[in-house]
């Protein structure tokens, strides 16, 4: 007499399979709209133009490599998910999903979004594409995230593929712009990361994810973050140098950076989190409105 | 054991819930069939006129 309704429910939810909707969540949706936008800009500020089609499909196969990205994250992490407050009520913590269906699926769009990729758009993209999805799987996630405090960093480099990679859809071929925004968005992440990290800090501890403030403490990650911001600053300049920016870009870039630094460094000076609130937010606003400019620029140029 | 001592409306009531579930899913994998179908087609049109 144990099964009550909640347990029949849950029972005939694993046998029947789960609801679409759990598939979608798998995907991280909203990491794949930041993706797909980063990659627009890949895509759009590289020379030439290539055929609306074959570009749609780019972004397509973009989007779902991220998503398949995304769905094999959660499938390794299934169990340190389920002692996270913000990552419980995911398909497979909660038990709505079978951990095998996810890997299926996960496996099946990386495969598949990578495939078409080749047969559509051409090799180097399909090529960076798969590179970018192993990364974030096996170097990241598997490898780096349960052993260093640093794994953001080099993990990073997932996250500031796809720029490259719609430029690469584009040309065929891996250009100085390419490398600029990848370096960018590179340099951008520690400090984003971890002014996230700091706000999740007792989250973190209680999975045992050693991220910077856990391992090190709040003082050191504050003196990484402003170590990295003021990396940024002048890397941000590097579309400028690859020539894919011009005078409205280098402005936003200096007053954007500029501020970034004031928050890193009052982030430095007191350990409350709103400072780290702070400069998460604007980070989120800083990579936005710098990729903004971007293409108005490019848009404006080219209407001219 | 458990489907031995529940009514007969609540086996119902699963039986249509794993069937309207079941139907979602193979609409939706349909979906998926016919929008790759569609993608190679508009593909192959397009390398193929292109060069």
């Amino acid at each position: 007499m144990s099964d009550g309704p909640a347990e029949l429910t849950a029972a005939a939810s694993a046998a029947d399979g789960p609801p679409i909707g759990d598939f979608v969540a798998l995907l991280k949706p909203r990491v794949m709209s930041l993706v797909v936008f980063s990659a627009l800009i890949g895509l759009i500020l590289a020379p030439g133009t290539p055929h609306p089609v074959l570009a749609a499909i780019a972004i397509l196969c973009i989007a779902l490599g991220a998503g398949a990205a995304g769905a094999l994250n959660m499938w390794w992490e299934r169990d340190r998910d389920a002692r996270m407050a913000r990552t419980r009520d995911r398909p497979l913590p909660a038990g709505r999903m079978d951990p095998g269906a996810a890997l299926g699926f996960g496996v099946l769009l990386a495969v598949g979004s990578a495939s078409v990729m080749a047969l559509a758009v051409n090799w180097t993209a399909a090529a960076l594409l798969a590179l970018t999805i192993a990364h974030y799987v096996f170097v990241y996630t598997i490898w780096l995230k349960p052993r260093t405090p640093h794994s953001v960093v080099i993990g990073g480099a997932a996250g500031a593929l796809p720029p490259m990679i719609g430029w690469a859809a584009a040309t065929g071929e891996i250009g100085l712009g390419a490398v600029a925004l990848f370096a960018l968005i590179f340099v951008w992440t520690p400090p984003h990361s971890w002014a996230l990290a700091l706000l999740k800090c007792d989250d973190y501890r209680r999975a045992g994810i050693p991220a910077l403030p856990v391992a090190a403490g709040p003082d050191a990650t504050g003196r990484q973050i402003l170590f990295y911001s003021a990396l940024m600053v002048p890397v941000s300049f590097g579309p400028c140098l690859a020539g894919i920016a011009g005078p409205v870009y280098m402005a936003a870039a200096a007053v954007m950076g500029t501020w970034f630094l004031v928050l890193a460094w009052r982030l430095r000076r007191t350990d409350g989190t709103a400072a780290a609130r702070r400069l998460f937010g604007f980070s989120l606003l800083y990579l936005f409105v710098l990729f903004a400019v971007l293409l108005v620029e490019r848009l404006a140029a080219g209407a001219a | 054991m458990s489907a031995a001592v529940e009514p007969a409306d609540m086996a119902m009531a699963k039986y249509s819930e794993r069937h309207r579930r079941q139907r979602t899913r193979n609409i939706a994998l349909l979906a998926v069939l016919l929008g790759l179908v569609a993608l190679f087609y508009v593909m192959s049109i397009v390398r193929m006129g292109g060069g």
